[in-house]
């Protein structure tokens, strides 16, 4: 059979002040990248309209004009500050995003003017198709809006909220679910390790000004549940192991149960990536931000489950006095033996 | 062992839901004919099975809010004007009445110099205004000189409920009558918080049906002050040039409009003057039963529309003209007079609203006064259209995804788990299917986000096949048999599959909760991905290596 690890023996455990090193890093350049922009007059986090508020509008050209001449075009409109974004996979399309506008002159029927203002700045390339008619089908034709997404500045505030609220709910709910099922010192330490997740990947968007939108919320939960999933994979292994093995200490358990179980992690993220990798080459442009949060958010899923969900939940219990949180001496030498032992088990009556 | 009989009743069980599944995806839903064996044939009946979010099949997606603290306002507005005109009918002297309406403060309050008479006040304004409304009460206080009605919370809102309701089924009849097809249109978020969601598939340009949405529409006919014809109708160059004339200031009787002139003036601009109308409204909107755009000349730019009133209307109004000939009268639509006419004679039932409308303006005026006026004005928060080819492009896209992954994930299940990989291939096959055929079965909507969950859902269920996989290998080093080790696998790996799930699905139902739109689109697959997953990722993939263990009883070695 092919196999990746087998009988692996690694001290994750004692390894625990070099991931603190690692995680404490990456997360003081998000924040970092977050406080200097702040403070060098642009925002921490590039937030698309469905957060901030304001109008995209997907445009298809026969010939497109270059990004200058479109933002010279939106510009004697009076729309100085338009983000101008040519699609990666298709050659002819472009993103006009536009902050919400204010006044609304010439377009007094729109409730959000930014459409009205990007056609009559796109007319001066020529006329638009008709409305029943593809581009192609419009011979005299220069563009076509194929899409459009505004969304005011109160319904932004509102959405943002709502994911904020979202995604700590659901931390909260697995929370009591895992306590539910094990303790609540396994329970704190999955739910610190995807908080960190979450943490790292807003670091990423910051850092890398990926745009966050609407489907990075959904990726975020995505990836709150996957975290925990590894969590729970090790800590089912650590219970079991706990029941096979009494008197063992829990810190050698636990190091035990990460490298029983390292085979699924790496195959099964391995694959996860694979599946986010194949989201993020071929998913298109709507997808791209999601498909980022989720290649980052299951790299982190992984490293954290190992180096922040077990610790934690170890330290605690050398707090509440459970655990130790040192390798015992006296075990030191049993290492070597010690994977291959703990497969024989007995089954477990649950 | 396990019995043969159970094994059975696995395997009848899981080709029967297969082909349900295929079925459900796939098949017809009235009547199979050999056409639905075809190529072609899947793909229609796949098309029509399916239902496509707006993302996909391309349409419009509108967010829109009623304007509650407008309503509220409008309300304490007429309530106030009622009190005081029912102080007064009565004999009584009220000196002044006057309201608040901000920062969710809504009361009328009416003020009087001798306290003798504040019940004979209370009597009065009880029978004629609607201060007691039993859905939406108001608490009523008093001193000596003054009596306040206040609206308490609990009454806003259920007043909020109601406007929503309104709104909502006016909206309805506009864009029912317009002819968008298959609109869906419901409120969103709670009873009374005034937003509502509509859906049109297959609407690219928004903007018509927006205008027409959202059209207030609000129309009175309204006495002039002017003197009676053939002097000209009394009309002002300036705002405050009529409100010289009145005071200084609009009274609770008087009020002040724009009025565009018909005729145009020599350089073919139009003069905008002002007039003095009296308050109340003779007859509003509601009264109105029919409207219709016409035109004398066919000219576009000359159309007009010719509204009859409803026989409660029509008597009033009867009434009303036979008693003022001669006088003055304007039609008021929203906040700008568009016609004043003298009264030759009685008019019972019928009148017009000139104003140079274009063919389509005045279709669509004609239209939103024929399904009545909105309660409140609308405001639009988001609005997300997708062309038909950006939606093709995001079904392309989303399925080269979906293909892509799902290509190197059954490559490497093959390459790393041999004969089991066989297993897991046709478990995340069968995941996939069962899937699509729940979202077909709950006529739930297929979207871009939705495909994402798709994937993300056979991700879960390749952890479901490597917990077990990895699970049996160990068991198989710690020098089980082959049956034992099956077994063991499955019981022990189903505990953290469970765990896994459950935690996901938490997740999941909180994004469909607080989610809208597409991203409902992807908790839904999600969901309903990691609950058929327990089907055929344990069960159907455990009935296989029964299968493999019926047929060799003594197998030694797995393929795994």
């Amino acid at each position: 059979m092919v196999q990746i690890f087998s009988n692996i023996n690694v001290d994750w455990m004692g390894k625990r002040k070099l991931f603190i090193f690692i995680s404490v890093f990456v997360l003081l350049a998000g924040l970092l990248s977050a406080v200097g922009r702040e403070l060098f007059g642009s925002s921490a986090f590039n937030l698309g309209v469905d957060f901030r508020g304001g109008t995209v509008v997907t445009v298809k050209f026969k010939e497109k004009p270059s990004v200058d001449e479109i933002r010279a075009a939106l510009q004697a409109q009076g729309i100085s500050d338009a983000v101008i974004q040519e699609s990666i996979d298709k050659a002819d399309e472009v993103l006009i995003k536009v902050p919400t506008l204010g006044r609304r002159d010439e377009c007094p029927n729109v409730d959000e003017a930014g459409r009205c203002f990007v056609k009559k700045a796109l007319d001066t390339f020529g006329k638009e198709a008709e409305a029943n008619l593809s581009l192609e089908q419009d011979e005299q034709a220069k563009y076509k809006i194929i899409g459009t997404e505004v969304v005011g500045p109160v319904a932004g505030a509102q959405l943002r909220n709502q994911a904020v609220s979202a995604t700590l709910l659901g931390l909260v709910g697995i929370l009591f679910y895992i306590a539910y099922r094990y303790d609540w010192t396994y329970a704190a330490g999955a739910v610190i390790a995807v908080f960190h997740d979450v943490l790292v990947t807003l670091a990423f968007f910051s850092i890398f000004q990926w745009e966050i939108n609407l489907t990075v919320v959904a990726a975020f939960l995505t990836l709150v549940g996957y975290s925990v999933n590894d969590s729970i994979v090790i800590f089912d292994r650590i219970r079991e192991n706990m029941t096979l093995h009494r008197g063992e200490s829990i810190y050698k358990l636990t190091n035990d149960s990460i490298n029983q179980t390292m085979s699924r992690t790496v195959v099964t993220n391995g694959l996860v990536l694979l599946s986010v990798l194949a989201l993020v080459l071929f998913g298109g442009e709507v997808l791209r931000s999601f498909s980022l949060a989720l290649l980052v958010g299951s790299i982190t899923g992984t490293y954290s489950t190992i180096a922040i969900a077990s610790p934690i939940a170890i330290w605690w219990q050398s707090i509440i006095g459970v655990a130790e949180m040192e390798q015992p001496e006296k075990e030191a030498g049993k290492l070597a033996t010690a994977s291959r032992r703990s497969t024989v088990r007995r089954s477990v009556a649950r | 062992m396990r019995k043969r009989s159970g094994l059975w009743t696995r395997t009848v069980i899981s080709i029967g839901v297969t082909l349900l599944g295929i079925y459900m995806v796939f098949g017809p839903r009235s009547g199979i004919s050999a056409k639905d064996f075809t190529w072609e044939g899947i793909k229609k009946n796949l098309s029509e099975n399916v239902n496509l979010g707006l993302d996909l099949k391309g349409g419009s997606y509108l967010v829109m809010r009623v304007k509650i603290e407008d309503y509220l306002k409008a309300v304490t507005d007429n309530h106030r004007q009622a009190a005081f005109e029912a102080a007064k009918e009565a004999g009584l002297s009220v000196t002044d009445a006057t309201e608040i309406a901000e920062n969710g403060n809504y009361s009328v309050t009416l003020t009087f110099s001798d306290p003798s008479q504040k019940d004979a006040i209370i009597e009065a304004v009880k029978k004629k205004v609607d201060f007691n409304n039993p859905i939406a009460p108001w608490n009523v206080s008093s001193t000596d000189n003054s009596i306040t009605w206040t609206l308490p919370l609990q009454s806003q809102r259920a007043l909020a409920k109601q406007a929503t309701e309104q709104a909502l089924r006016i909206i309805e009849s506009r864009i029912n009558t317009f002819g968008v097809k298959e609109p869906t249109l419901q409120i969103i978020g709670s009873e009374d918080s005034g937003r509502i969601l509509l859906q049109m598939p297959g609407v690219e340009d928004p903007e018509r049906v927006k205008r027409l949405v959202s059209a207030e529409s609000k129309l009175e006919l309204m006495k002039v002050v002017s003197p009676p014809y053939p002097s000209p109708v009394q009309t002002y160059a300036t705002r405050e040039e009529a409100l010289a004339s009145i005071g200084g200031r609009e009274t609770l009787s008087r009020k002040v409009f724009p009025y565009v002139e018909r005729e145009e003036t020599t350089n073919g601009e139009r003069k905008q003057r002002f007039v003095v109308v009296e308050t109340p409204a003779v007859i509003d909107g509601s009264e109105l039963r029919d409207a219709a755009a016409v035109s004398r000349t066919g000219i576009e730019g000359d159309y007009q529309i010719v509204f009859s009133l409803k026989p409660s209307g029509a008597q009033k109004f009867g009434e009303w003209t036979e008693k003022n000939i001669n006088n003055y009268m304007a039609v008021r639509l929203n906040d700008e007079i568009k016609s004043i006419a003298y009264i030759k004679s009685k008019i019972t039932d019928s009148g017009e609203i000139t104003g140079r409308f274009t063919k389509a303006s005045a279709e669509d005026l004609a239209l939103t006064l024929k399904s009545g006026a909105l309660p409140a004005p609308i405001e639009y928060q988001e609005e997300r259209t997708v062309g038909p080819s950006l939606g093709a492009d995001s079904i392309r896209a989303g399925l080269s995804a979906s293909i892509a992954g799902l290509v190197f994930v059954i490559l490497f299940m093959l390459f790393y788990y041999r004969g089991a990989g066989v297993n897991a291939t046709i478990a995340l096959l069968l995941n996939l299917l069962l899937t699509m055929a729940a979202v077909v079965f709950f006529d739930a909507t297929l979207t871009l986000p939705g495909i994402a969950g798709l994937i993300l859902g056979v991700g879960m269920a390749v952890d479901s096949n490597v917990l077990i996989f990895e699970r049996i290998r160990e068991e198989l080093l710690a020098g089980k048999t082959v049956p034992q080790a099956i077994d063991l696998g499955f019981d022990r790996a189903f505990v953290t599959i469970i765990d896994t799930h459950i935690t996901t699905i938490i997740s999941a139902i909180i994004l469909y909760m607080y989610g809208t739109g597409p991203i409902r689109g992807f908790a839904v697959t999600l969901i309903l991905g990691l609950l058929i997953n327990l089907f055929s990722a344990v069960f159907v993939s455990r009935t296989i290596f029964m299968w493999l263990l019926e047929k060799r009883s003594n197998m030694q070695k797995l393929s795994i």
